[in-house]
Formats: structure tokens, sequence, C-alpha cells
């Protein structure tokens, strides 16, 4: 009953931790599928958000607003903040790339990556802030069941259904909206959505837009977990693995690509880390990755690459 | 081009006779225009125009020059010199999203489909500019922005039932056979409710049967909703069976501009499809 206890309580640990790797993986998604690029910036839209919202919390509880005021009022600032910086990218970076090649836009979006770094840090400050949206103690449950309970994490369970309602929202919003379908029609052929009338620099401002939002989204719980801080930005990489085994253009991959990894890896730390010495969390995610590399490239639900010959 | 001796006749012409289709005044006219691509000449000096209600072909060998003259139309290129005149509104050069909301819409001749996305989305998709409802009733999905879905869904499902094509309606459109991807890219057109529809070889790599379909829909569309229709074609049958007027390019000037059966007389268009020089 021990190890059976032991195992549940790491995969349940595991799935919730994976949740968060899903999150910054949600925004990633969202901008490949509508624009075809692989976002580098989205690490550092999640820093700038945690930045802008955790500042403005500060300054707002430093003049004695209460705190519910200021949560909302942060969010707001914070929302905002993200909106400028979607328009400004939409403005300066993307309007004159449009029709280039998607390789182009990538290297476009790491020079975004240290603009945003710099800018957020210059702006708010670089130091580490801690944030406190979410309870961080943990729950025991399944007192009877098991010996001591197990042990669930309170704000990796915030986590988990902060992640489900925006994952909800954002397949209903893509797959049932005018705006949705402008979205999938724009990153599978801008000529064509051109020539329907989709304005494109609208589109790519709402894909940024909502990207921003998500990394807000990411920052809060993040942010929480780890503070504020710089080395935010290399969520990105975790982000990777998940992509590649959840698939790059599948809102429900990022999901379950963030289950697996989270799972997997505190899984093979705890039970295969024993054997070869541990530290295998840090590596585990990018092996898992290869193997579906190799089986299947487009991703567990990515869509297939449809090639005439 | 001085040998333009047909230029000025007139517009019914003989091909898709029989009707009495009213051939009204000029919708579209392109006057002047020169496109060049760094230092090759795509477009040269060309001037035509295309009147309320007819169906326009525009013909020539390849490299003529046919599809930047599309393009030029609905905006993606920008001539370097000339205007184009549409509705009566004189622009030097078209936007994409000027020339659709305007009602202009467009097929190409390499297909260019929503791949990842159902027959239903794609031809939905040609509704953009229809719906009307801010983001925020969209991201609520409920209310009016669900009243207008449902009512732009009665719109695409009759475009689907006229292009018979029902069967694959949920189906991803990368995975149709060509001669069905066209058919879905018309319907993405024609939900546009275009005045003017632009076809870049419809055509294309069809069967006789396929054919003979797509040219009943464009007459159809061009009877029954006063459609006008300027076309590509590279199959001389079609275009002399369904045309009103035929204007000939070759290397990017104008050689020919006339009903089918004064283009097919004319020693021009016969010499530049036939290689023959004199």
């Amino acid at each position: 009953m021990v190890v059976l206890g032991q195992f549940i309580e790491v995969l349940i640990g595991g799935l919730l931790a994976g949740v968060l790797y899903s999150l910054v993986a949600l925004g990633f998604v969202l901008i490949f599928k509508a624009s075809g690029v692989f976002n580098f910036a989205q690490g550092a839209m999640v820093l700038l958000a945690g930045l802008a919202l955790v500042r403005s919390l500060d300054f707002l509880a430093a003049r004695g607003v209460p705190m519910w005021a200021a949560i909302v009022l942060g969010l707001l600032f914070a929302a905002v903040v993200m909106a400028i910086t979607a328009a400004l990218i939409q403005k300066l970076v993307l309007g004159p790339l449009v029709n280039q090649s998607d390789l182009s836009l990538f290297m476009a979006t790491i020079g975004i990556t240290f603009v945003l770094e710099g800018a957020g840090q210059m702006i708010f400050g670089s130091d580490v802030y801690p944030l406190s949206l979410f309870p961080t103690d943990a729950w025991f449950v399944l007192d009877g069941l098991f010996e001591g309970g197990l042990l669930v994490n309170k704000l990796d369970v915030w986590g988990g259904l902060i992640a489900g309602a925006l994952v909800a929202g954002l397949a209903i919003f893509f797959q049932r909206t005018k705006t949705g379908r402008a979205l999938r029609a724009v990153a599978d052929d801008h000529a064509a959505a051109e020539s329907v009338g989709i304005p494109i620099t609208w589109i790519w401002f709402v894909v940024w837009l909502v990207a921003g939002l998500v990394a807000l989204v990411a920052a809060t719980v993040w942010g929480t977990k780890l503070g504020v801080q710089f080395s935010i930005v290399f969520l990105a990489l975790k982000a990777l693995p998940v992509l590649i085994i959840g698939g790059f253009t599948s809102v429900p991959g990022a999901i379950v690509g963030g289950l697996i990894v989270g799972a997997g890896e505190k899984i093979a730390e705890v039970y295969l880390g024993q054997q070869i010495g541990g530290g295998i969390e840090y590596w585990f995610a990018y092996v898992l990755a290869l193997a579906v590399l190799l089986v299947r490239p487009q991703g567990l639900f990515g869509e297939r690459i449809i090639e005439r010959i | 081009m001085k040998a333009d001796v047909q230029e000025r006749s007139g517009a019914a012409g003989a091909g898709h006779a029989g009707t009495d289709r009213a051939i009204g005044d000029v919708l579209l006219s392109v006057e002047n225009v020169s496109l060049a691509f760094g230092g090759v000449k795509a477009i040269s000096d060309v001037s035509f125009d295309i009147r309320k209600g007819e169906i326009r072909a525009i013909i020539g060998p390849n490299g003529a020059g046919k599809t930047s003259m599309l393009n030029v139309i609905n905006g993606f290129y920008h001539p370097n010199q000339g205007t184009i005149t549409f509705k009566g509104t004189k622009r030097h050069d078209m936007r994409p999203y000027i020339a659709a909301s305007q009602g202009i819409s467009r097929t190409f001749q390499n297909l260019a489909l929503f791949k990842g996305m159902t027959t239903l989305d794609n031809i939905m998709a040609g509704r953009a500019l229809k719906m009307r409802r801010g983001l925020l009733w969209q991201a609520l999905h409920w209310g009016p922005a669900l009243w207008e879905e449902i009512r732009h869904r009665e719109a695409v499902e009759k475009i689907i039932d006229f292009l018979e094509i029902q069967h694959i309606r949920k189906a991803p459109v990368g995975k149709l056979p060509y001669g069905l991807q066209k058919r879905v890219e018309l319907g993405r057109a024609l939900a546009m409710e275009p005045e003017l529809l632009l076809l870049d070889e419809p055509m294309a790599g069809m069967n006789l049967e396929e054919k003979m379909d797509m040219s009943r829909y464009i007459l159809t569309v061009n009877d029954q909703f006063a459609t006008t229709v300027a076309l590509i074609e590279h199959d001389m049958g079609v275009v002399m069976d369904i045309s009103d007027r035929v204007v000939v390019l070759e290397y990017g000037r104008k050689i020919a501009d006339g009903t089918p059966d004064e283009v097919q007389r004319n020693q021009r268009v016969i010499d530049a499809y036939l290689g023959i020089s004199h």
C-alpha cells in the first residue's frame, strides 16, 4: 500500500506539474497555428507579463489599495501591457515581413525575445519578485486509505483548473467563431486568406494578443511557484519537448504533451533515478521527445503534413 | 498595339450565345498597366476592360503575364505604371483587402485552400467579410454571434448544394482529389457573393467530365447571379464556348481583344500559339 500510495502521489504531482508546462506550450501552439511561426519569444512574454503584474501589484499594495482591487487592476494593467506589446510586434516586426519565409519570421522572434527581456527588466526591474496569488501549501488527501495521506500541492491544482478553463475557451474560440476560423485560414495560406478579405494584420495582432494573455495566465501560476524572475524565460525550453510530443498545431496536444512530460519526468526521477544516479528530471523530457520524433514526427495530435506530389 | 482592329468590337460574343443576358457598362478597366520584377517585364502597357455581366477570358501562351494581371486586379501585385478602375473608382493599385471588400473574389492557379480545414470551414472563411459581430461576442459564442453564424451557415449550405459537394462537407480539403479541391475553392470564392469573380485556370488538370461540370457551374453563376467572370484558361474549346470576349496576351503585351470568333481568326494570335515568325 505504501508503494502504491507513493506511486499515485508521484503521478498526481507529475501530472499537475505537467499542466504548468502545458500553460507555456499553449502560447507557442496558438502562434504556430495562426502564423506558422515558432515563437521563440513566448518565454520572454511570460516574463514580461509576470513583471508587469507583480510590479503593479506591489505599487498598488504600497498605496493601500485593497488586495482584491489591486489584483483586478494589476491583471488589467498586465493585459494592457501585453496588448501594446502585440500591437508593436505586429507593426514593427511582422508587418514588414508579410509573405517572407517562416525561417525569417522565426529569426525575428529571437530578436523579439532579446528586446522583451531587456525592455521588461529595464522598465520593471530585474530582481526576484515574489508573487502570491494562489495558496502554495498542500493538502493531504485519502488519509484513511494511505498512511499519512497523499500530498497534493494546492498551487498545482489551481494551475490545473486554470489550464482546463483556458483550453475549453480557446477550443471554442478556434473551432466555432469567425475570428478563430480566420486565424486558422491565415496559418494555412496567407494569399488565400487575403483574397477572401481576411485582414492579416488584424489577425496577427489578435494572435499575439491571445498568446500574450496566455503568457499572463502562465505567469500568474509560475510566478507564484518560482517568483517572477529572469529564469522564467527558460520555461520556453521546457515547452519544446511538450510541443514535440503533443504536436505543434494542437491545443489538446499541448495539454496531453505537458501531462506526459510532467508525469514522465517525475516517475523517471523517483523510480529510475535511484538506479542511474538521479538528475533525470532535467533531461528525461528531451529523450521522450526524441522517441516521439522517431515514430511520429508530427506529434501525437499534430496535423499530418499533407503534400500532394 | 496598332494591330488591334478588333479591339472596339461589340460585347456579345459568339460563344455562350443564345442567352439574352444583359451585358452592362464597364465594371473594371485596367489602363496602361505595366509590371516589372527587377529587370523582367511581366506586363507592358496593357489596357482592357471587363463589362458587367459578361464572361471575359484572358488567354495567352505560358509566361504571357495572365496570372500577373489577375494579381494586379486583386491587389497582390502593385503595378509600376497604370491604373485600375473598379466600379468607377480609379486607383493606382489595389489592395487585397479592398478588392475583397469591394466585391472581387478569386481562385488560384495552383489552389490556395486552407488544407487543414474542412470543406465547410473553407467556404465559411469566404464569409469572413460578411460577418460583423465583434471579437467579444465571438469569444462568448452566444447571442448575436451565434445567430449570425447560423445565418451564414445557411448561405454556405446553398453553395454546397449548388456545387454538389455535400458528401465532403466535413472532410479536410487537403485529402480530397484535385477536381473536388478546385470545386471547394470555387465555393469559397462564391461565398463572398462577388460582383467580379476571377478564375485562374479553373479547369487545369481536370478530365473532360469535370471540365463540363465546371463550365456548367461558371455559366450558371454568370446567368443566375449576374456575376461577372474573368477567367484564365488554356483549354481553347472551353474558352471559345463560354466566354463573351477574349483578351490575348503574349510576352506581357496585349496582342488581341475581341469576341471568340474574331480572336480565333486573328493572325497574330494564331502565330503566338503556333510559334510562327515572319
